[in-house]
């Protein structure tokens, strides 16, 4: 193309429409009117995933080994599927403890160490380092290449040009500026961009567009859809190789490897951690991000194949780079205009990874590397500057610059001898250091800022060896001698194979080797010895934040004194006298104090002071330089543990009292079920008095009337005399008789009735009650007979108590019968286990409805017309019912004058004793 | 409290399953040269696959309100 100068107009124009719209952003968030506090917007800017290394790399690795360029999309779907756990808790944790990157993530969990932060900053620098040289070499390629069209010009392997004429030292120059501009223009202590997020939504969708545009014309306007495309692969035993598994797609450990390393670096990326936990906004974004992220993932590799067969077709197996494919076949079917999209796309994708990772890696260079070292050297007096908020951004400024040229010399040394998704595996393999310590910080108490240390670095270690010192021997850059035959011709410590392991690709290789090292280290040395007080509260901050509320444990494990006007100048040189003034203002008006200088510095103060300086410069250097203004007590771990232990218990309790008051509403229930049964026996018990009071008053009346009249009219004469002293004395025995009743019922009832059992002759009982009543039937003229078995077995039962049931069912008989035709029968029957008594008679029968309420107390049965006046006490079967009920039997009437059937038969049952014999 | 622990069990069965349905010992038995509507079996079967579950995750948390 002639006009290379139209290629550099374009991108500097895209770029600046990009840097646009982060301005307009970051001006609507000033206002309060943020545009990324959409679901939608959170989930785009997660596909800053998708670097040139998806853009063009994935066709390229497509071409040489079909479907193994999928697990790198797969693993951060089934990530996101986890998402919702893990990645929620690290929102909510790095919220609550204002973390700004991962270093400082890792650093506070364990004790918040600078060491720590340190270590992890260099491993996130060198690991990334290669990923951003990949884009760089992305860019420039696809510069040249689109610079010589309408010639396609591969460039020319392992010949350098010189730097000052290299497109690649241009491309990070521009991209180091553009990142300066998005990500440094003021310090914010909470590390957010909303505008840089809002360009990297915006990024996300236009290198869609522009692949998936590639994709339709290479499918559609090449060639004619997926099946023609298929269907010439499949015509060529080369290209019929990557439509199935095995061979060149790999084997099933580097499948897994790779689906473990991009599930990891979903999460561990410094950039895809600044995107997804420092950046989000709402944590209910997540919902969306967590099926959006992974659609826009399998759209974007919707065309990948097309293209990368489409590509072998048209230049021929080996003709040429695949991974400039999805440039190259426009350039080739002569459509200028696609191909400039294509590059614009790239360009897209390339300055969207490398702006957020580069701010991401100088925000932990800042605050976990160069500050601590500075405030270390004394004689430099930064303690005692008044601002460092200028220092902080100067600082960033050079560590993104100089990130970005590390990573165009590792494009220089390296660069050339890989394929782009070789060079990012590299880097994924190095993130994927974080993980053990990572997971720990989430899930495990237990872990310790020595036993981190050790696991980081042997993890490091092993992947520099196994991994990043190859590349640069296959570069040239280091003797291959050491690859060939080992370090020091030491075949067991070849990098590749290492103590002979063989049968795993390169990366799969250093994945097994380096996490072994990683976490064996990690556990082995945190397991040595007990976390201290730091680690064991920073532990609990960590794995139990979603039930920790911060003021419970943050303040609450600090002691000391401060003064406000030390912490406010403090909080000056860092943040800025205005911002501190104005942070510890809002905060005064929380706390309903009217002027900052009234302020209390208490726990809560200091705390929050920490809290806003871990913003700017890192947990790590916060606490040092907190603790350089505030006479501090330290806490003993006893002390610690005790005040976890309170905040524990208090949750214990708050538990406990949740469980008491509910075990309480059942016994108010309980006791209300027991008021109302005890009001029905109230009630019951009143009625009972009543009853029994009229029951007394009608023969009292009668005795009265008769003795009044007795005594009124001394002239009565004697047979009259006799017979009203006979009516006197009738209804004294009737009282009597039933007070007896009534307190042998009471008795029975209450259960203080005594029982002299013994083994009883029901015949004999029978024979007893017969002879006792035997007057009575005469008196009324009322047959009786009596029908006894010759033998019987005794029943085990209180002998008097039996004969009381029998007098009173015969004396109910004979009162029922008609005088002079009635006719009573006893019978005794044999059951297998109960011996029935029966009583029979030929009287009226009892209706139905009438036989329940007989047993009931003081109802008496029979009509008045047959037997006149009631003459019991309505007593009697109650009691008797009771009595048999004691001895386990059944007391039962059978009688159906409804049917025509003459007279009732009461029956009662006993158990017959155990073992006993017939006698 | 109970309908957000049933969303996260469900997602967390749609990971095991993704992680079951697309690895090896089950992806080779797709892994021939069949072809199906035209497409490679293989590339249908991971493409429609991830789809799935991206589709349950969708349904999954969208409806937990």
């Amino acid at each position: 193309m002639q006009g290379g100068w139209l290629i550099v107009v374009a991108s500097i124009a895209y770029l600046g429409v990009l840097f646009a719209i982060a301005h307009y952003g970051d001006r609507r968030a000033d206002a309060g009117r943020s545009i990324i506090s959409r679901p939608s917007v959170y989930a785009l800017s997660l596909a800053v995933y998708c670097s040139t290394w998806t853009y063009y790399g994935s066709v390229g690795r497509a071409a040489a080994s079909g479907i193994g360029f999928l697990p790198v999309y797969l693993g951060p779907t089934l990530m996101m599927s986890l998402g919702w756990f893990v990645l929620l808790k690290m929102i909510r944790i790095a919220k609550t403890n204002r973390l700004t990157s991962i270093a400082d993530f890792i650093a506070a969990r364990y004790g918040k160490s600078q060491l720590l932060g340190g270590l992890v900053t260099v491993i996130a620098v060198i690991g990334t380092i290669p990923y951003i040289a990949l884009q760089l070499k992305a860019v420039s390629e696809s510069f040249t290449l689109l610079l010589h069209y309408p010639e396609i010009l591969m460039p020319a392997r392992g010949e350098a040009l010189p730097w000052i004429r290299d497109s690649a030292f241009y491309v990070a120059l521009i991209l180091a500026a553009f990142t300066i501009l998005f990500g440094t223009r003021h310090l914010d202590a909470t590390e957010r961009h909303e505008g840089m997020v809002a360009a990297i939504a915006f990024e996300s969708v236009v290198k869609l567009l522009a692949f998936t545009a590639v994709g339709l014309f290479v499918t559609f306007g090449i060639y004619d859809g997926f099946g023609d495309i298929f269907t010439r692969a499949r015509a060529l035993p080369a290209l019929a190789r990557l439509l199935s598994l095995g061979g060149p797609s790999g084997s099933a450990s580097g499948w897994f490897a790779l689906t473990l390393l991009s599930m990891m670096s979903t999460l561990l990326l410094p950039r895809q951690f600044h995107i997804a936990v420092v950046e989000n906004v709402d944590e209910n974004h997540l919902r969306r991000a967590v099926w959006l992220f992974p659609l826009y993932l399998l759209l974007i590799n919707l065309f990948v194949l097309p293209i990368a067969l489409g590509g072998l077709l048209y230049f021929g197996v080996g003709g040429g780079d695949a991974d400039t494919f999805v440039l190259t076949l426009p350039m080739a079917t002569h459509h200028p205009g696609l191909a400039l999209l294509v590059f614009i796309g790239g360009l897209s994708a390339a300055a969207g990874m490398v702006i957020v990772e580069t701010i991401a890696l100088s925000t932990m260079v800042c605050n976990d590397l160069v500050m601590p070292l500075l405030l270390r050297l004394r004689w430099l007096g930064l303690t005692l500057r008044a601002d460092l908020s200028r220092l902080l951004l100067s600082i960033r400024r050079l560590a993104i610059v100089a990130i970005l040229l590390l990573g165009y010399s590792y494009f220089r040394a390296a660069g050339e001898a890989y394929a782009l998704v070789s060079i990012g595996l590299i880097s994924f393999a190095a993130v994927a250091q974080f993980a053990p310590v990572m997971i720990g910080a989430l899930y495990w108490k237990g872990g310790t800022r020595a036993g981190a240390l050790a696991g980081l670095f042997a993890g490091f270690a092993v992947w520099t060896y196994t991994l990043l010192l190859p590349s640069f021997a296959k570069s040239g850059w280091l003797p291959a001698g050491f690859i060939e035959h080992g370090l020091f011709g030491v075949a067991l410590l070849k990098p590749e194979q290492l103590f002979g392991l063989t049968g795993l690709d390169e990366i799969a290789h250093c994945l097994f080797w380096s996490m072994l090292a990683n976490l064996g280290a990690y556990l082995g040395v945190s397991l040595a010895r007990a976390p201290n007080a730091i680690e064991a509260r920073q532990a609990t901050l960590f794995v139990d934040v979603f039930r920790l509320t911060q003021a419970s444990v943050g303040a609450g494990l600090w002691r000391g004194r401060a003064r406000v006007e030390e912490l406010l100048p403090l909080l000056a040189r860092f943040l800025g006298p205005e911002r501190a003034q104005a942070a510890l203002a809002q905060y005064a008006d929380s706390r309903g104090v009217a002027k900052v200088a009234l302020l209390q510095a208490d726990a809560d103060l200091v705390h929050y002071a920490e809290h806003l300086l871990a913003g700017a410069i890192g947990s790590a250097s916060a606490r040092v330089m907190i603790a350089s203004v505030v006479e501090e007590e330290p806490l003993g771990i006893d002390e610690v543990l005790n005040i976890l232990d309170e905040a524990h218990q208090v949750r214990a309790y708050s538990h406990q009292l949740e469980q008491q008051s509910q075990e309480l509403s059942a016994a108010t229930a309980e006791l209300r079920a027991a008021n109302l049964r005890l009001t029905e026996l109230d009630r019951l018990k009143d009625d009972f008095i009543a009853t029994v009071t009229h029951e007394l008053r009608t023969p009292l009346t009668s005795i009265r009337a008769f003795s009044e009249m007795l005594f009124d009219d001394p002239r009565i004469d004697l047979a009259d005399r006799r017979r009203f002293l006979g009516i006197i004395l009738a209804e004294t025995e009737r009282l009597t008789r039933l007070i007896n009743q009534v307190l042998d019922l009471a008795k029975i009832e209450s259960g203080t009735a005594k029982w002299a059992c013994t083994e009883v002759d029901l015949r004999e009982v029978v024979a007893a009650s017969v002879e006792a009543t035997g007057q009575l039937f005469k008196a009324r003229g009322v047959a009786l007979e009596v029908a006894l078995p010759a033998t019987l077995p005794s029943v085990v039962a209180d002998r008097d108590r039996l004969i009381q049931v029998m007098m009173n069912l015969l004396s109910n008989a004979v009162k029922f019968c008609a005088a002079e035709v009635g006719r009573v029968t006893v019978a005794i029957r044999r059951e297998p286990d109960y011996l029935w008594v029966d009583v029979v008679d030929n009287g009226p029968g009892i209706r139905r409805e009438e036989q329940i309420l007989i047993f009931e107390k003081f109802r008496q049965g029979g009509d008045s017309a047959v037997s006149g006046k009631p003459q019991g006490t309505g007593l009697g079967l109650p009691i008797s019912r009771q009595i048999i009920e004691h001895f386990g039997g059944s007391l039962t009437v059978d009688s159906d004058p409804e049917q025509g059937r003459i007279g009732a038969r009461f029956s009662f049952s006993l158990p017959l004793a155990a073992g006993a014999m017939p006698t | 409290m109970n309908r957000s622990r049933l969303t996260g069990s469900r997602l967390i069965a749609i990971f095991l399953l993704g992680c079951v349905l697309l690895n090896y010992p089950l992806l080779p038995l797709f892994g021939g040269s069949a072809v199906i509507f035209g497409m490679p079996l293989l590339y249908a079967y991971v493409f429609a696959v991830w789809a799935g579950l991206i589709a349950l995750m969708a349904i999954v948390i969208e409806r937990s309100g």
